[in-house]
């Protein structure tokens, strides 16, 4: 067990990353699960992997590949938007079969398809924090701008169409960049840890929150903490960092729930 | 008598099947029209047509240039758990807080989920009510409400509202009587 490497600056771009991914995902989160549509976090994720390992055996850039999938997948949940949770599952268990079966049959795909799988983060280059700081100034933004239709699309489903106005197009809006969020995340981070940062946060700030707006920032601040601590983790009883992320995330929720039944 | 809002003639509406009318009628700003009629005679449906929420299958509904619209549904997906206030739900709709009761003005700042049932249908309802519309319609507006909440929208609709046209369907003939300027039945 060694905590020298947490200094190490071979480690600051893949950690820099994984916080301003841990600080991005948790909001989306929030407004998934107030659409009750946090399932299809996980589909993106799956869906970005399988199109990343696509891309790798086909020699364009991972990125390129998970990006391209994922917004696919966000795009055909638009469209399909009665199907509801059934959607994801089928996206999931598509992008799941693919996925390994591509593993299994190519060479190539074997190491990055652990990497995606198990979530090795410190793999991350200058290109994905790059993306990710591009992800955050972009996403940040229109999220606060989509907040408004897509709080009104749950309270007051009618609200726009009673003033002769359509909210699909922002609706799609918010679809497509929580699908190149999650997949840059998954790139980035692992599969599960990207889902576990979109889900954890979310659920124990909807338990905290004094107001939907405090609830977003400490969604933030527990994906963040939560992601610190399983960087340091991970490093320092060397393990690989998704499995560690997505344990100690559920954890902090179990350790809350049991606090917020006693409150 | 205010500009017409309104302009409904032989309106026929349902879902995959037609299931209401035909209803004709005229709203001024102003006026606050009543529908009256026995269950299942289809006055939500029709309240749905006049905005577009369902099928019109025959007639005509003409809005004045830009008529906005506001429109408070019956039932309310569960909230619970959702970290949301009661000011944050009132700026969704642009609804102003002011002239709230006092017993609901106060709990602005508390989460929606730690409102009672009456106070939460008070607030969704304002909700509508007070937000920037030419046209109100209310379906059921006393559902779910609390004794003090009926007294305070019968006392509220009272109150002459020369800026907006209403359009309310409630079973609580008391409501309708009392506030109701005109009462259109819609037949079974």
């Amino acid at each position: 067990m060694s905590f020298d490497l947490l200094f190490d600056p071979l480690f600051r771009v893949p950690f820099f990353t994984g916080l301003l991914l841990a600080a991005l995902l948790p909001p989306i989160g929030m407004y998934l699960r107030l659409r009750n549509e946090w399932l299809a976090a996980l589909a993106f994720a799956q869906m970005a992997s399988a199109g990343a390992l696509l891309a790798m055996v086909t020699g364009w850039p991972m990125l390129a590949g998970g990006a391209l999938a994922a917004l696919l997948a966000a795009l055909a949940k638009g469209l399909m938007a009665r199907a509801g949770a059934g959607a994801y599952a089928s996206m999931m268990l598509l992008a799941w079969g693919g996925g390994v079966l591509l593993v299994a049959n190519h060479p190539l795909a074997e190491q990055a398809g652990h990497a995606l799988f198990d979530g090795q983060l410190y793999f991350t280059g200058e290109g994905h924090l790059l993306a990710a700081g591009v992800a955050c100034a972009v996403v940040v933004p229109l999220l606060a701008w989509l907040s408004k239709p897509l709080l009104l699309g749950r309270l007051f489903p009618e609200f726009y169409r009673a003033r002769g106005r359509d909210a699909r197009p922002r609706l799609m809006l918010f679809d497509l960049l929580a699908g190149l969020a999650v997949a840059l995340a998954t790139i980035s981070l692992g599969v599960m840890a990207a889902f576990a940062l979109v889900f954890v946060p979310p659920l124990i700030a909807y338990r905290f929150a004094a107001s939907w707006r405090a609830g977003l920032v400490l969604s933030s601040v527990i994906g963040m903490g939560g992601y610190c601590v399983s960087f340091a983790a991970s490093l320092g009883f060397d393990q690989p960092f998704g499995p560690v992320c997505a344990v100690l995330l559920v954890m902090l929720s179990v350790m809350s729930s049991v606090n917020s039944d006693r409150m | 008598m205010g500009e017409i809002l309104l302009r409904v003639t032989g309106l026929v509406a349902g879902y995959a099947t037609p299931v209401a009318g035909p209803l004709g009628f005229e709203l001024r700003r102003g006026e606050i029209l009543g529908f009256a009629g026995p269950n299942g005679a289809g006055k939500s449906t029709l309240l749905k047509a006049l905005w577009g929420g369902v099928r019109v299958f025959g007639g005509k509904v003409e809005k004045a240039p830009g008529l906005a619209i506001s429109h408070q549904a019956q039932g309310f997906d569960d909230l619970r758990g959702v970290p949301l206030t009661g000011r944050e739900l009132l700026r969704l709709t642009g609804a102003t807080p002011d002239g709230l009761p006092p017993w609901l003005a106060g709990r602005l700042d508390q989460r929606l989920d730690r409102l009672s049932g009456g106070q939460l249908q008070f607030l969704r309802l304002w909700a509508c009510l007070a937000a920037p519309a030419d046209l109100v319609l209310l379906d059921e507006p006393t559902n779910n409400l609390d004794r003090a909440g009926v007294a305070f929208l019968a006392d509220w609709l009272g109150r002459a509202h020369s800026g907006q046209g209403i359009v309310i369907v409630s079973h609580d003939h008391g409501l309708i009587d009392g506030v109701c300027t005109r009462v259109v039945e819609v037949g079974a």
